[in-house]
């Protein structure tokens, strides 16, 4: 296993996340074990594994809503103590606040920051805008299609300019055509933000797409940990390293 | 009619096929109004009817007053003083007690959903005195408090306590906690998660809460003044039962039921601006799809409609 650090120009803004022989899960059902983890800033770790193996409990631990049962989980050598608006979470279901008009969604993180109307009006929609969603921004999260819906999430996550995005399964919902959409939106918001990421998904095609890193989950703990080769084309599939990549961790997770 | 690439004729713009089907073959706003008017008439015509012919058959009408009995004595009373006088003491006691236990049924609730400590200090005193009727608590108030009026208030608001906080406390614990973790997430504190997922979203179930708490209200309002008032609706309406006077005791109900349906709807119209957010169902209960007239052209589905004008690869 190599680390990323060494190959990723270090960020100036993204977090450090670790995990050092991490317990995960809950008190009564502990699904991980022994985890050792180091996401460098800036950098984008993919996470995959088979439904249940405890990728959603990763990303709930790092964003601070689950605390560890065993070893330590930390921020640049901070430990967690809870959840942060250094790092946001992006859900697999929808988590928007109906009551809430897209734009008003995307305010919400920058008014806890305590922003002034007139800034966050704006910031939001330039988000709003960004994730093209400008025409938008005043309906209601359910007159809005599923896709369009994670759209605002995006935009709300990154919308405070978090250290880090923690992104669970977000695009899982959506069909094929949306879902590729959403990843080269994604990979165009996120650059120059310089916000670490760790992305959750059961699709290693997606993983291999986005990461930097791509981290199996399996049997209880971390099973392995690839470097996405590089220089990267994300969208040479046919990349003989890369189809070599995929095979390696298609038969890594036992499929 | 222009031929598509299938060569099945192609039909000109017409509505889309569902909107026969969900679409309301139903009166429009005015044609509503007119039948609730319609049938608010016929109740009062079959009342006048049925009074004014003394009829006595098992029921027996012929002591009962007639509409326009009713009619002449809402008139004679609104021209009185004491009318006013009533319905403001009811109002008053109504509006004091209700908007009391909406405040208080609201916060026990959310702190009984929040709190395992609020829960287990408050959770079993509620238990056991919310299944008291709220009018039996007359002797409660009468010992409680100084005077007939505060007592009164007490009732009012003890009936519409319990409803509102059994509705917030589900409503609270039924919400769904994705929300209350996105704003975690965000650096949220206790009171910003109060203001801007616990109240907004428990929002529908509170209103739920508060009509049905509102109409316990009246019940025991006017009970509560029966019993012990002076001056107030209820008061008046036992009054003119004791001294026999029928008509009386009428316009009584019927400002009561009035004075109801106003209270309860002005709470539902608040309701729904506030939870304008919740996804409304299109379908339409009791909705029709038109009938076609005999003769009418039938509508051809625009796809093709047999085999043979189905290009073979598209045969499954």
């Amino acid at each position: 296993m190599t680390s990323s650090s060494d190959v990723l120009p270090a960020s100036r803004t993204g977090a450090r996340l670790t995990l050092t022989d991490a317990g995960l899960g809950h008190p009564d059902a502990p699904v991980l074990h022994g985890v050792d983890l180091d996401v460098a800033g800036g950098e984008i770790l993919t996470v995959v594994g088979p439904s249940g193996c405890g990728k959603s409990t990763l990303l709930r631990t790092l964003a601070g809503l689950l605390p560890p049962l065993a070893g330590e989980a930390a921020q640049d050598t901070e430990p967690l103590t809870g959840p942060s608006a250094d790092r946001a979470l992006v859900f697999q279901e929808d988590a928007l606040l109906p009551w809430r008009s897209l734009r008003a969604n995307v305010e919400l993180p920058l008014a806890i920051q305590g922003l002034s109307r007139t800034e966050r009006r704006s910031k939001a929609e330039s988000w709003l805008a960004r994730v093209g969603l400008a025409e938008q921004a005043r309906q209601l999260p359910h007159r809005v299609s599923g896709g369009q819906r994670q759209r605002a999430q995006l935009a709300r996550a990154l919308a405070p300019a978090p250290r880090a995005v923690l992104m669970d399964e977000p695009f899982g919902a959506l069909d094929a055509q949306t879902r590729a959409g959403m990843q080269e939106l994604l990979v165009d918001v996120l650059r120059g933000t310089g916000a670490t990421v760790v992305f959750v998904t059961h699709d290693v095609e997606e993983a291999l797409f986005l990461g930097d890193r791509v981290a199996l989950l399996g049997s209880g703990g971390l099973s392995a940990l690839h470097d996405v080769p590089r220089p990267r084309d994300r969208t040479a599939h046919d990349d003989p390293a890369r189809v070599a990549l995929r095979r390696t961790v298609l038969s890594s997770l036992g499929t | 009619m222009t031929r598509n690439a299938h060569g099945a004729d192609r039909l000109p713009p017409r509505r889309p096929r569902h909107a026969g089907r969900f679409a309301p073959r139903y009166p429009r706003r005015y044609g509503r109004f007119a039948l609730r008017l319609a049938s608010l008439a016929t109740a009062l015509g079959a009342w006048q009817l049925l009074t004014g012919l003394d009829v006595d058959l098992w029921l027996r009408f012929s002591q009962f007053p007639t509409v326009a009995d009713v009619a002449r004595a809402f008139a004679d009373r609104l021209t009185g003083p004491d009318y006013w006088t009533d319905l403001g003491d009811s109002l008053t006691r109504i509006l004091s007690g209700f908007l009391l236990a909406a405040v208080l049924g609201v916060a026990t609730g959310v702190l009984v959903a929040r709190s395992r400590l609020a829960e287990d200090l408050l959770g079993p005193l509620v238990e056991v005195i919310r299944p008291i009727p709220a009018i039996a608590l007359v002797p409660v108030a009468i010992l409680l408090l100084p005077s007939d009026e505060q007592g009164i208030v007490f009732i009012t608001f003890t009936a519409a306590f319990f409803p509102v906080l059994v509705s917030t406390r589900h409503a609270v614990r039924a919400l769904t906690p994705v929300w209350e973790e996105a704003v975690r997430t965000m650096g949220a504190g206790r009171l910003r998660i109060l203001g801007s997922v616990v109240l907004p979203g428990a929002l529908p179930g509170i209103f739920g809460g508060l009509s049905v708490g509102l109409g316990v209200s009246w019940i025991c309002v006017i009970s509560a003044e029966m019993i012990s008032g002076q001056y107030g609706v209820g008061y008046r309406t036992w009054q003119d039962y004791t001294i026999v006077n029928y008509p009386g005791v009428f316009v009584g109900m019927v400002t009561i039921g009035v004075l109801g349906w106003i209270t309860s709807t002005a709470v539902e119209i608040l309701g729904r601006r506030l939870t304008r957010w919740l996804p409304r169902t299109s379908y339409v209960p009791g909705a029709r799809a038109p009938r076609r007239k005999p003769g009418a052209p039938t509508a051809v589905p625009a796809a093709p409609a047999t085999e043979k004008e189905v290009p073979h690869d598209q045969l499954v």
